[in-house]
């Protein structure tokens, strides 16, 4: 319990709660896909009805982004906005129902999944009364989140705000147009749209999942921790400006994207490919704000591992932000499309990205939550190698199989017929998959040795005072000078 | 760097913030959504074709059940290679009756938009208790408790009633007897494997894995329709 103070406290019980409870569902969520990964290996590893590879990939992708990539978010902005604001969050009870709800529901999801309760629709699998329960904490959040803003202390709202607003508003347009179903029974519906027009809805959600709660959510991270971990400014307050402006409007037109060659009609499909062309822009609006606040600060990079990880997540930002584009062309994703290519795009910017930002605002969250210092600098410098190995080992061998099996599909004898049978390109990318396993083995012992240093960090901690720390560098400060 | 005044103006002002984000974001959704609906006449009909019967349902739901569509696109592109390997390529109208659309992201396996009566009942039913005994080096899960799961049947009318409702055009009496025809079409399946040598337990002839099989080949009709049709042949590019 906390100290009865004259000053005002943040409510941090959320923030510790968030903080481990996503370190908790990554390594499960990472295991899972380490299962998931050998039994595309060795398919002996198939066990039963619950536990072979068609229930467990969806496990995989829901334990790691709603419950490992979300957990931080929240974590995160419940940290940060409370500071930004100088105000406690708008009301502890919805801080506690967003906690435990969420939690709830990530284990309702994992079960459900198993028990092969799953509505087959990418990133949105759970059943109709996960979806409302879903919708029903995502608006706590959301007026948790509002209600702080409209409270705050603070004249002007900072860049991180900003992200995480068009995240509350984003996701709950999509997720609720996307999940409308027409129930059979507790846990079976029918979607509402059928055939192409569903697939259409789908991937305008499943692009903008992509978007609204990888993409937006972290650069929130992003725009407070880096400048935090690094003690300096933001670099350019308008380019925040700029780059948050279109991405945001030009993110939600490229879904098309996912269906280039398919039935939905053609000017959708050009619609997606040019969006998605036009989305570099503001894509790499972000990754340079972000590395250009470190400018002559690289030798501090050199010696700490926290800013080595935003440096890496930003740059596989920048890579897979630039090859995304380049598989919206149609000659390429005629390639790409079905193949490993497009799974080796998703871990760059999952592992790249996604995973490394968030292993960042951990490291910089869990001993000043605990009002302590990291049990080890050097595991964190470990836990980096490990993790850059890890994602090198996975990508490059889904780059090589993606290439190679896509080639193969489209490979033609002299006489115009097919060289090789569907089975031959499957033995023809084993090797990369049992490489990609490896990959996935030394990127999840990286996250294991995380954890450990966070119990032991932890452990010397205490949660007993939390007066209203000093702040070392003013909100208006990181966002630039006025 | 700082941002112009406009901005920072904006910046204080949480709730006309929030709105124009809102705006920002909705603008592209109604371009991309509401246009298609409207287009709904657009999509070519393909003459005679009808929905799921109440066994290819429930194959179907089965196929959902276990993520057959995880490894499994049900989407030909319009490609020679793709054509030659699978079949005619896939058109919307095909998927008039697919709630929801299963066209997949990821081919782990081959398309099955097109496996509809490429293999006898025998063969998916071998197939799919080990896929290992025809192609030792494939990694599709072994699916062989599905035949001792018995398919349950309790909800067959309902699944047809809710599909009705949302516009399928299934008659009231083939909603009342979905059960029966279902065990019908079962009864069907259990013959053809008997034909081919397979002798089925009595728990396997009501067991999960026909209904899957049912759906299998019911794969690709719609291609098959427009085969047929043969005003529809070789124009057919929008
Ligand atoms: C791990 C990925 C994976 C999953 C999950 C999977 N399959 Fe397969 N499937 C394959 C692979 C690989 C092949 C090609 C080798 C073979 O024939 O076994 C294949 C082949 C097939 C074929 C033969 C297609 C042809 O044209 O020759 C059918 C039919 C099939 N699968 C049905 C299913 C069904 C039904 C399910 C769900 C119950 C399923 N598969 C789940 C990977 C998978
Ligand atoms: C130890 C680390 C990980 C391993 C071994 C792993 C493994 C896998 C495997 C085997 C698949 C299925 C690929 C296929 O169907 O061919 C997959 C899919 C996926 N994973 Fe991971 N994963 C890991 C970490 C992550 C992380 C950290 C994220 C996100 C933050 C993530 C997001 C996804 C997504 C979104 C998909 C679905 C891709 C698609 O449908 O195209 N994974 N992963
Ligand atoms: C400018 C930005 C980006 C563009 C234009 C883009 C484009 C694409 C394209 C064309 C595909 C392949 C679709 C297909 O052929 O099936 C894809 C898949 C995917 N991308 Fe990106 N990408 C971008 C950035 C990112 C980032 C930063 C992430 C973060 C992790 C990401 C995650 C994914 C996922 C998860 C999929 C797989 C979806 C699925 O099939 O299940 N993308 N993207």
């Amino acid at each position: 319990m906390q100290a009865a103070t004259s000053t005002p406290t943040y409510d941090m019980r959320v923030v510790r709660g968030f903080a481990i409870s996503a370190l908790v569902w990554g390594i499960v969520g990472m295991a899972v896909g380490l299962l998931a990964a050998a039994q595309l290996a060795w398919p002996e590893l198939n066990l039963g009805p619950y536990l072979h590879f068609g229930r467990i990939r969806p496990v995989h992708t829901n334990a790691i982004i709603f419950g490992f990539t979300l957990g931080v978010v929240f974590a995160g902005s419940y940290y940060a906005i409370q500071r930004l604001c100088r105000v406690r969050m708008f009301s502890d009870t919805l801080s506690r129902i967003n906690l435990w709800g969420w939690n709830a529901i990530i284990v309702a999801a994992a079960v459900s999944l198993l028990l092969g309760k799953t509505s087959s629709k990418e990133y949105a699998e759970l059943e109709w009364p996960l979806d409302i329960a879903i919708a029903a904490v995502w608006v706590v959040y959301g007026i948790n989140l509002l209600g702080t803003i409209a409270r705050r202390r603070e004249k002007g709202m900072y860049a991180a705000i900003w992200f995480w607003i068009a995240t509350v508003l984003t996701i709950a347009m999509l997720h609720i147009a996307n999940s409308l179903a027409a129930p059979v029974s507790w846990m079976k519906s029918y979607s509402i749209y059928a055939g192409v027009f569903d697939a259409n809805i789908q991937w305008w959600y499943g692009h903008n999942a992509v978007g609204f709660l990888l993409t937006t959510p972290i650069l929130g991270l992003m725009y407070y921790y880096l400048p935090k971990a690094a003690g300096r400014p933001i670099f350019s307050h308008r380019l925040s400006i700029v780059h948050f402006w279109s991405l945001v409007f030009i993110y939600i037109w490229a879904g098309p994207h996912h269906l280039i060659y398919s039935p939905l009609p053609d000017w959708a499909q050009t619609l997606g490919t040019a969006f998605s062309i036009m989305l570099i822009l503001p894509s790499w609006g972000g990754m340079l704000n972000g590395l250009l606040t470190l400018r002559g600060a690289w030798d501090r990079v050199r010696t700490d591992p926290l800013l080595k990880m935003f440096v890496v997540g930003l740059t596989f930002y920048g890579m897979s932000t630039f090859e995304g584009p380049m598989m919206s062309i149609k000659t390429v994703n005629s390639l790409s499309h079905f193949t490993n290519w497009t799974i080796g795009h998703v871990h760059s910017g999952a592992l790249g990205w996604v995973a490394l930002t968030c292993f960042a605002t951990l490291y910089y969250l869990i001993p000043r939550l605990w009002h302590t210092r990291i049990h080890s600098q050097r595991l964190v410098e470990v836990h980096f190698w490990l993790a850059t190995l890890g994602l090198v080992l996975y990508v490059t061998p889904m780059w090589i199989s993606g290439v190679t099996q896509g080639l193969m599909w489209r490979a033609t004898n002299a006489d115009g017929s097919l060289t090789y049978t569907f089975m031959e390109t499957v033995t023809a990318i084993r090797v990369y998959d049992v490489l990609r396993f490896l990959g996935g083995c030394v990127f999840l012992s990286g996250s294991g040795v995380m954890c450990w240093n966070v119990f032991k960090t932890v452990r010397s901690g205490t949660v007993a005072y939390a007066p209203l720390p000093p702040d070392t560098i003013s909100p208006s400060a990181i966002g630039g000078q006025a | 760097m700082s941002g112009p005044s406009w901005h920072r103006e904006l910046e204080g002002r949480w709730l006309p913030f929030t709105l124009y984000t809102l705006a920002a974001v909705v603008i592209g959704g109604l371009v991309l959504l509401i246009p298609p609906f409207f287009l709904q006449g657009t999509i070519d009909p393909i003459p005679g074709f009808r929905p799921y019967s109440a066994l290819e349902q429930e194959g179907r739901d089965l196929y959902i059940r276990e993520g057959c569509n995880v490894c499994h696109s049900q989407q030909v592109r319009p490609f020679r290679t793709e054509t030659d390997r699978y079949g005619r390529y896939s058109v919307a109208g095909e998927g008039i009756y697919d709630r929801p659309f299963l066209w997949g992201s990821r081919r782990t396996g081959p398309d099955l938009h097109r496996v509809g009566g490429k293999y006898p009942d025998s063969w998916h039913w071998l197939h799919l208790l080990d896929p290992r005994s025809f192609e030792p080096d494939s990694n599709m899960p072994s699916f062989a408790f599905l035949a001792e799961q018995p398919l349950d049947l309790s909800l067959t009318r309902r699944r047809l009633d809710v599909l009705r409702s949302l516009g399928h055009p299934y008659t009231p009496s083939e909603v009342e007897n979905a059960p029966e025809d279902a065990r019908n079409a079962m009864r069907t399946i259990v013959e053809s494997l008997r034909a081919d040598g397979i002798e089925l337990s009595e728990s396997q002839s009501r067991s999960e894995a026909l209904a899957l099989i049912a759906y299998l080949q019911s794969l690709g009709r719609g291609a098959g329709l427009l085969e047929a049709t043969a005003h529809q042949g070789s124009s057919h590019g929008d």
